[in-house]
């Protein structure tokens, strides 16, 4: 028994790494979707162009190729990372690729009587953008926001391939140590879907609150 | 006579083929109330939606306030304007939609005093003091906590007439402010205009339907057709003896669709 639970720790050191990968690499994730995703709506070509190749090569290559360069290869341009920075630079601009474009389309969702009452009203385009477009552009990009957080942490397995001990990796030690498949299996199943619940329902309870007094004005 | 406070020069402006202003030209007065009346497609909402600066134009000049708008002098040579410029220039016009435009994420107060406090460097407690008196005016004191989706059609326009007056802008453009409300709604909108007319020397232009509020309160009206000015005068003689055939019969398919003139 007293064996078992210390399996069971094992794979809690695990949850904590994936955790720890989930929210850092969301972090990134979030701050790359703001750039490239307001970088693609910009008025100057340049970063339209920076922005749009940024998404297309971290959305068409995949993230294990991502990775194995942010580990392996970066070291040889003098840049070693850690196997905890290298996850969550793979993992954060990955996402954030997507996510630049879920930002993208909810800025354009924004009907375009709003941005002409910023005008009306001398708005500049960052004041406009930052206190009405984006405002309102939030609640649309929520929803999504969800999804790309939930694959962000499913994501997280594939750091246990540069030896990083998450949860997926620490399965497989508990596995080669006791021979036991399902303990181990079935624990890391129910941890990664009990984290993406936390996840759903977080998002949920933000989206009911910014939603309040916008009633039958937009779903 | 003191001098137009707006001048419009020839100005021309298409939609892809279909050229909805051709060469129109006007002058109004500081102070005036004007109407422009006409079929839809004739260019007089194009004309206010420009002075807003909402759209660009293909030709021409349009003097603000002694100020080109969509130019400017830069060595003694006429450029295109610049934001810079644009923004100096929006200080003096104010615009009301037929669709209010409300910022729905926002309460009543916020999107009265959102736009004095980041264009004006207003602080919030002077934003807040003139709004409370700008919705006073308009009736919805009581309202300055809600938000614009519990607001009806009515409430919401005079909101937006009080944030746009928030700015203290010396023209205030009307685009078809009653066109989107119930018609027991639309006589609460009219009389703030007909407040503001009395109380201020604000120059108004309006497009409207409503031919007996634009009889009642402009001091000149303006038809338009085809993308230019076919006839004006003051109320009377365009509504009671319109002149060209084609404000006649504008008048008389209005007229029979019910509007009181």
């Amino acid at each position: 028994m007293t064996q078992w639970s210390g399996y069971l720790g094992l794979i809690l050191q695990g949850a904590l790494v994936t955790i720890e990968l989930t929210l850092m690499g969301s972090v990134l994730a979030l701050v790359m979707a703001f750039l490239a995703g307001m970088g693609r709506v910009s008025r100057f070509f340049v970063v339209r162009a920076l922005a749009t190749t940024y998404i297309e090569f971290f959305r068409g290559t995949s993230i294990f190729v991502q990775l194995f360069w942010a580990y392996f290869v970066l070291p040889f341009a003098r840049l070693s990372l850690t196997p905890l920075q290298a996850g969550v630079l793979a993992l954060g601009l990955n996402v954030g690729a997507y996510a630049a474009e879920v930002v993208r389309g909810a800025i354009l969702s924004v009907g375009r009587e709003q941005y002409e009452a910023c005008t009306a009203l001398n708005l500049g385009r960052w004041q406009g953008m930052r206190h009405v477009i984006l405002p309102q552009a939030l609640l649309v990009m929520l929803p999504t926001f969800g999804n790309n957080a939930i694959e962000l942490l499913k994501a997280t397995s594939v750091v246990s391939l540069i030896s990083l001990a998450d949860l997926t990796f620490q399965a497989q030690v508990v596995r080669s140590q006791t021979g036991s498949t399902l303990m181990p299996f079935v624990s890391v199943l129910v941890i990664y879907f009990a984290l993406a619940l936390i996840i759903s329902w977080g998002i949920r309870s933000l989206e009911r609150r910014m939603a309040r007094g916008l009633d039958g004005v937009r779903v | 006579m003191p001098a137009p406070i707006i001048k419009v020069d020839a100005i021309s402006k298409s939609f892809g083929a279909f050229k909805v202003l051709d060469g129109l030209s006007m002058q109004v007065m500081p102070g005036e109330k004007l109407a422009l009346i006409g079929p839809s497609g004739s260019g007089k909402t194009t004309i206010l939606r420009i002075l807003m600066t909402l759209e660009k134009i293909d030709g021409g000049h349009i003097q603000v306030d002694g100020e080109q708008l969509y130019h400017m002098e830069r060595n003694g040579q006429l450029q295109p304007a610049d934001e810079r410029h644009l923004a100096k220039m929006r200080q003096k016009i104010g615009m009301v939609f037929q669709l209010f435009n409300l910022f729905p994420h926002k309460c009543v107060m916020d999107n009265v005093t959102l736009a004095p406090m980041l264009t004006k460097g207003l602080a919030r407690t002077a934003a807040e003091k003139r709004a409370m008196e700008l919705l006073d005016m308009v009736g919805l004191a009581d309202k300055a906590k809600a938000m614009p989706a519990q607001l009806s059609g009515g409430q919401k326009q005079r909101v937006a007439i009080a944030r746009a007056l928030a700015l203290s802008p010396k023209i205030m453009l009307f685009d078809e402010v009653t066109s989107a409300l119930d018609p027991e709604l639309v006589e609460e909108v009219l009389n703030v205009m007909r407040k503001l007319a009395a109380e201020t020397d604000m120059t108004m232009l309006l497009v409207t339907h409503e031919m007996g509020f634009a009889h009642d309160f402009a001091d000149r009206v303006l038809f338009f057709d085809r993308g230019r000015i076919v006839e004006e005068g003051k109320p009377d003689e365009i509504f009671r003896h319109p002149k060209q055939e084609r404000t006649q019969s504008f008048l008389k398919k209005i007229i029979a669709a019910g509007h009181r003139v």
